[in-house]
């Protein structure tokens, strides 16, 4: 069970000063998740669900506390080192899809492949691999922009997923979509998450929250409520 | 091998990226294009100097010192109405000073130099007639096309011959067999027993040993038919002098030794001839010369250079600082995907010296059209040395790692969850 844990928080402490005013944004912070589990981060507006994923995407430090990700102690790394974690463990998805417009919908997704080091033949089959996963097929030679919501964030899911990471984090990812394109969105993570992906995911939708089988509950920077199991295995897929 | 493909990737991908500013982008290149373009120009223009000066010496050999005889400025004035004959230059004796003043000069080669107008059948020219001894043809680089050069022999038996210059041949010898011909030169017949090449061109301001339409005699020859008295027609007066010689040159043993012996040669002569009616020119020292003129070049136009390429390159940071701004999105979309700091420098130093380099490659072309310009306006020879493309894109690299480098750190040292959240 616990040789299962891919990701280890400690005692996780952040704050923000704020011309004399200290913000706990996370006090004494201590979760841990199981390989191939999908959480979902809730909590109201300013509770640190955001603070907690920047962390636990190594693109913020702590003040204090540990943070074990694969067995590795991410909390004493440098800022290349954390670069390398993010660039081969992780994959991020936004809630603004945050692709780069000057590139083609190809590039976008083997964006991950250039920093591994990927040659470029290689890296534009894989995209191609992952853009018929995701949906995007006929696609690869557009710029983001000629794209709708629904498709560019599949973009963005393609390339979290080029790297092959151990976790995905995601902030909002349906926040910018209507609800029908949000729950395709949530369907291609849990065909992610059906095939072994680690997902956390930080969400406000109600409908959204209740189709993920755990949930950590926010609330003033601190865990206010965890919750394991949620969901009938077989309910997650409601109709399909 | 694979950091090569990868390097063309991200300059492909650095061109694409300024090609969307296009008009930013030429206008940033700008400086560095008149930067550049001033240094080719430069090197160009001192280059072509000190090869003229090189070809100088190429001609009056290193080791010579020429002295010539200089007509008084003074005397010139004072007798040029009265038609007084005037007396000076180089005496038959002064040769013998100067050979016999150092162990340093190898020898010596005395001339006459004046013009003459020479005839044959129906054809009437005007030609410098050289009267000298058989040693000038060493220093004629020109080559005999037919015939033989003045010999000792010719010295001694004092018959009248001559070496015509083929520019003096042609048109003088048009339909004759050229060797054994008679011309007749001022009043008298001489007898063409050799021709030699003409020289590209006169050297500008150096009277050299061979000229187009030269006429050669020996000496000898020359002092029984003409003496040393001239006569010149000057617009309806006549002005009539008395030259022993026209020119001596001296030959010096060594390179290092010719400064000091023309200033020894210079102090000997002086005391000879008060009225300094001579002149030492060392040909060694035009080298000197066509330094300064390159050096005055090199200031002005590395002035110009300097000036532009800072500019250029501050142009060049300014731009790289808007656009770190405008794509703090994109930086903080990289960083957060696992690029390294060092990936956003590369990505941006890339960029910028594509800009700066493309604008060198603009710059050679416009630095290679000046000295062509130059070279219509003026009779200032230009050459553009290899190296000075060379050295121009290294510039070009240069003021891009130096002007892009701020910019690039500063892209790097972005926050990347403030970068994410930039509008
Ligand atoms: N860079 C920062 N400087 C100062 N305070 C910050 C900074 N980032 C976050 N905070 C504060 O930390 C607290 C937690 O912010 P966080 O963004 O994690 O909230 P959130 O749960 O994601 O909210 P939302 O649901 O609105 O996105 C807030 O009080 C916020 O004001
Ligand atoms: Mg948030």
């Amino acid at each position: 069970m616990s040789d299962n844990i891919v990701v280890q928080l400690q005692d996780i402490c952040k704050t923000y000063h704020m011309g004399g005013e200290t913000i706990h944004a996370l006090q004494n912070v201590s979760l841990s998740f199981q390989q191939g589990s999908f959480w979902a981060i809730l909590g109201h507006s300013g509770s640190g669900k955001s603070t907690l994923l920047n962390v636990l995407g190594c693109l913020d430090v702590v003040n204090s506390g540990s943070y074990i990700l694969d067995g590795i102690d991410v909390s004493q790394l440098d800022d290349e080192a954390l670069s390398d974690i993010r660039l081969r463990k992780l994959g991020f998805i936004f809630q603004s899809f945050n692709l780069i417009n000057q590139l083609t919908v190809q590039e976008n997704i083997a964006l991950p492949l250039y920093y591994l080091g990927w040659d470029a033949d290689e890296s534009a089959e894989r995209a191609a691999e992952i853009a018929h996963v995701v949906g995007l097929e006929g696609r690869l030679g557009h710029r983001p922009s000629q794209l709708s919501g629904g498709q560019q964030q599949r973009v963005a899911i393609a390339r979290a997923l080029a790297n092959n990471p151990s976790i995905i984090l995601a902030d909002e990812p349906t926040g910018n979509l209507d609800s029908a394109t949000g729950h395709a969105i949530m369907d291609l993570l849990f065909s992610l998450h059906d095939q072994g992906t680690t997902i956390l995911m930080v969400t406000h939708t109600p409908e959204v929250a209740e189709r993920i089988p755990n949930a950590v509950m926010m609330k003033d920077g601190q865990v206010d409520n965890i919750t394991t199991n949620r969901i009938e295995k077989a309910g997650t897929f409601n109709g399909h | 091998m694979a950091t090569n493909k990868r390097l063309l990737r991200d300059i492909r991908l650095g061109i694409n990226t300024l090609l969307l500013h296009k008009l930013r982008s030429s206008l940033t290149m700008l400086g560095i294009v008149f930067g550049v373009g001033s240094v080719v120009a430069m090197l160009a223009i001192g280059e072509g100097a000190s090869q003229e000066a090189l070809e100088h010496i190429r001609k009056l050999g290193s080791r010579n010192i020429i002295i010539r005889a200089l007509k008084p400025a003074d005397e010139n004035q004072q007798e040029l109405k009265h038609s007084v004959m005037s007396v000076y230059g180089l005496h038959y004796a002064d040769e013998q000073r100067i050979s016999e003043s150092s162990p340093h000069i190898k020898r010596t080669i005395p001339a006459k130099i004046f013009n003459k107008t020479v005839r044959s059948g129906g054809n009437a020219l005007e030609a410098r007639v050289v009267g000298t001894i058989p040693d000038w043809f060493e220093f004629l680089h020109n080559k005999l096309i037919a015939g033989r050069t003045i010999t000792q022999k010719d010295m001694e038996q004092q018959h009248p011959i001559c070496i015509l210059s083929e520019d003096i041949a042609r048109p003088l010898l048009a339909q004759q067999h050229s060797i054994g011909a008679h011309i007749k030169i001022g009043n008298d017949y001489f007898e063409v027993v050799g021709i030699v090449a003409s020289s590209a061109s006169s050297t500008g301001g150096v009277e050299s040993p061979s000229q187009p339409r030269d006429i050669y005699i020996p000496l000898t020859v020359c002092k029984k038919y003409f003496g040393d008295r001239i006569q010149k027609r000057v617009t309806g007066s006549r002005e009539l002098s008395k030259v022993e010689l026209h020119q001596i040159i001296a030959e010096v043993s060594d390179d290092s030794l010719v400064e000091s012996t023309a200033v020894a040669l210079n102090a000997l002569l002086s005391y000879h001839h008060p009225k300094h009616d001579y002149e030492v020119s060392v040909p060694l020292s035009l080298l000197q010369q066509a330094e300064a003129t390159k050096r005055t070049f090199t200031i002005v136009l590395g002035s110009i250079a300097g000036i532009s390429l800072i500019v250029g390159g501050i142009g060049i940071m300014n731009i790289m600082l808007a656009s770190v701004t405008e794509r703090t999105r994109e930086i903080g979309i990289r960083r957060a995907i696992g690029a390294r700091k060092k990936d956003i420098i590369r990505q941006f130093l890339i960029e910028t010296i594509v800009l700066s380099m493309t604008g060198g490659i603009l710059g050679i072309g416009f630095g290679v059209l000046v000295p062509l310009l130059v070279e219509q306006w003026t009779d200032m020879p230009t050459v553009i040395p290899v190296y000075a493309i060379w050295l121009s894109l290294g510039i070009s690299v240069l003021v891009g790692v130096i002007f892009g480098m701020y910019p690039a750190r500063k892209a790097a040292s972005l926050n990347p969850i403030e970068a994410l959240r930039h509008e």
